[in-house]
This record gives structure tokens, C-alpha cells and sequence, in this order.
């Protein structure tokens, strides 16, 4: 499986062990949001939110960017694994699609050798 | 490359992804039939949404729109409802059959990747060529590591890690 540090797996079960931060993630994983609009979601204070946000920085989870006067958060999923292990997720998913496209190109060939007999 | 696996492998064909370069991402996948029906199973939009969603991947296509050819425009929505739903869409720029799809994507905007497919025949086989290529290694990395297909698997993951971490609390 892929590696963690001890530290790092702390950090990040810590910040996984909240409702709301788990939730910000979710939203995350959906679109890229502001604090504001984080807040607003939740329910919550601008500073509770700046909490919890920082929370999912420290622990990679999470990355902010400044732009204006507007912090915009976006998930930083590259933060739970190595590169390799995403390649391979993302081989996997071409791969689910490919088996089924298989089907299909048999499907088809049925029917010209079908169509050519007739 | 290494060895090219011999003939008598499983049946199976590998599917092969190598990231090319900070910007570009290629998957390969030699398929059992000729281009033009490979060709096929990708331009006709019946055939296509049969195979790109495939249920495994758990997200309902809800729409699929695709005017295949040089020019045309596709989106494709997928979601449980209207509310919960999220729209890929572009033009393509090339379309020659049987040999060549080229399309863009738009939905991420500037990072959009520009995807090329093109596909070989192989003696009556099909040797598949998927490139993905992006306009900034962020955007790159990003497909990579952010995709939404790939989050509900990635949520699954972290379940499990903390169900092992509470039992060893």
C-alpha cells in the first residue's frame, strides 16, 4: 500500500475526524470555493471556517490560494498518495471503461459478420 | 519499452498509462477489432454513453449530447438529479475516420486538456492512442490526482484507514 508517515497520518486523521471538515472535502471534491462561501454552506462564522480550512492545509488535504481579496480553497488530493498510485487509479478507470468498450466491438463484429452473411 | 507480452497471454488486453511529460498523459489499449468499429463504438453517441460510463464507476449519465464531427460540439452531464450534476463539454476539432477524434475540453476552463485519440490497425486489431495533453503541469497534476470519478473511491479509502486506525486506537 502507500506510504505514510507516522506525523503525517496523524495530522490527517485528526483532520479527517470532524463532520464539517469531512464535508468541506466533499464539497471541495465537487468545486473549488471561497471561506465565505465554505461558511455560508456550514453554517458557521467566517473565523470557524478559516479553522477548519487551516486544519485541511496542515495535513495536505487542502490547498488555499489568495487571489484579491478572495482565499479560494481547493482540494489537494494529491496529498493522501504518490503520484504512481493516482497514475494507477486513473489506469483503472480507463481500464473499467475499455472492458466495456470490448463488449461492444464484439457486438459490432457480430453484426457485420451478420450483415456479410446475409 | 520491454517486452511486448507474447500471444499466448490471457485474452485480456492491458491497458497502459504513461504520464509523457509535465503536460501529457497517454493511454494505450490494443482492442480486437478493426478501427472503423472501434472508430464506431466512439462516434455514435448510442454506443458511446454504453461504454464511458460504465456502472461500475457508480455516477448515472443523465445526458449525452455528441455531433461527431470537425467542428461539432458534445456534452455529456452526469449526476443522480439537476441539482447534484456536473456538465463536460467541448468541441471537436478533428474528426477523421477511421483514424483520429480530437477534442477539447472546456469545462475546467483555461486548464481544459486537449484529448486525441487515435486508432492503428493492427492486422485487423486495433492499437488505441490516448493523449491528454494540458496547458500547465498544474492542470496536468491535478486530472491526475482531482478527478470526481476518482473521489468517491478516494473517501472509501480514507473510511478504511480510519476504521483500522480506530481499531488499533
Amino acid at each position: 500500500m502507500v506510504q505514510y508517515s507516522a506525523a503525517r497520518l496523524d495530522v490527517s486523521f485528526t483532520a479527517l475526524s470532524d463532520a464539517t471538515r469531512r464535508g468541506v472535502l466533499e464539497q471541495l471534491g465537487r468545486a473549488d470555493a471561497s471561506i465565505t462561501d465554505l461558511a455560508d454552506r456550514f453554517d458557521m462564522t467566517l473565523t470557524g471556517m478559516k479553522k477548519h480550512v487551516s486544519v485541511l492545509e496542515r495535513a495536505g488535504l487542502v490547498t488555499t490560494e489568495k487571489i484579491g481579496r478572495v482565499r479560494t480553497c481547493r482540494l489537494n488530493a494529491g496529498g493522501l498518495e504518490d503520484e504512481a498510485a493516482w497514475i494507477e487509479r486513473y489506469r483503472r478507470r480507463w481500464d473499467l471503461r475499455f472492458e466495456a468498450l470490448d463488449e461492444i466491438v464484439e457486438d459490432l463484429k457480430q453484426k457485420e459478420d451478420l450483415d456479410g452473411r446475409k | 519499452m520491454d517486452e511486448n507480452s507474447s500471444e499466448l497471454a490471457p485474452r485480456k488486453n492491458r491497458t497502459v498509462v504513461e504520464r509523457k511529460s509535465d503536460l501529457e498523459l497517454v493511454v494505450t489499449r490494443v482492442f480486437d477489432g478493426p478501427p472503423r468499429i472501434v472508430f464506431e463504438a466512439w462516434a455514435k453517441p448510442e454506443l458511446f454513453q454504453r461504454w464511458w460510463v460504465p456502472k461500475s464507476l457508480g455516477v448515472p449519465l443523465r445526458s449525452c449530447e455528441m455531433d461527431v464531427r470537425t467542428g461539432g460540439g458534445y456534452r455529456l452531464e452526469f449526476g443522480l438529479d439537476a441539482a447534484n450534476s456536473m456538465a463536460f463539454y467541448g468541441k471537436y476539432i478533428e474528426v477523421t475516420p477511421p483514424s483520429r477524434i480530437v477534442w477539447t475540453n472546456e469545462e475546467s476552463g483555461d486548464a481544459g486538456a486537449v484529448t486525441t485519440v487515435t486508432f492503428a490497425d493492427q492486422g485487423g486489431r486495433t492499437l488505441l492512442t490516448l493523449s491528454e495533453l494540458y496547458p500547465t503541469k498544474e492542470a496536468c497534476d491535478e486530472a491526475i490526482q482531482g478527478s470526481a470519478a476518482g473521489l468517491p473511491e478516494q473517501f472509501e479509502q480514507l473510511d478504511a484507514l480510519l476504521i483500522d486506525l480506530g481499531d488499533n486506537a
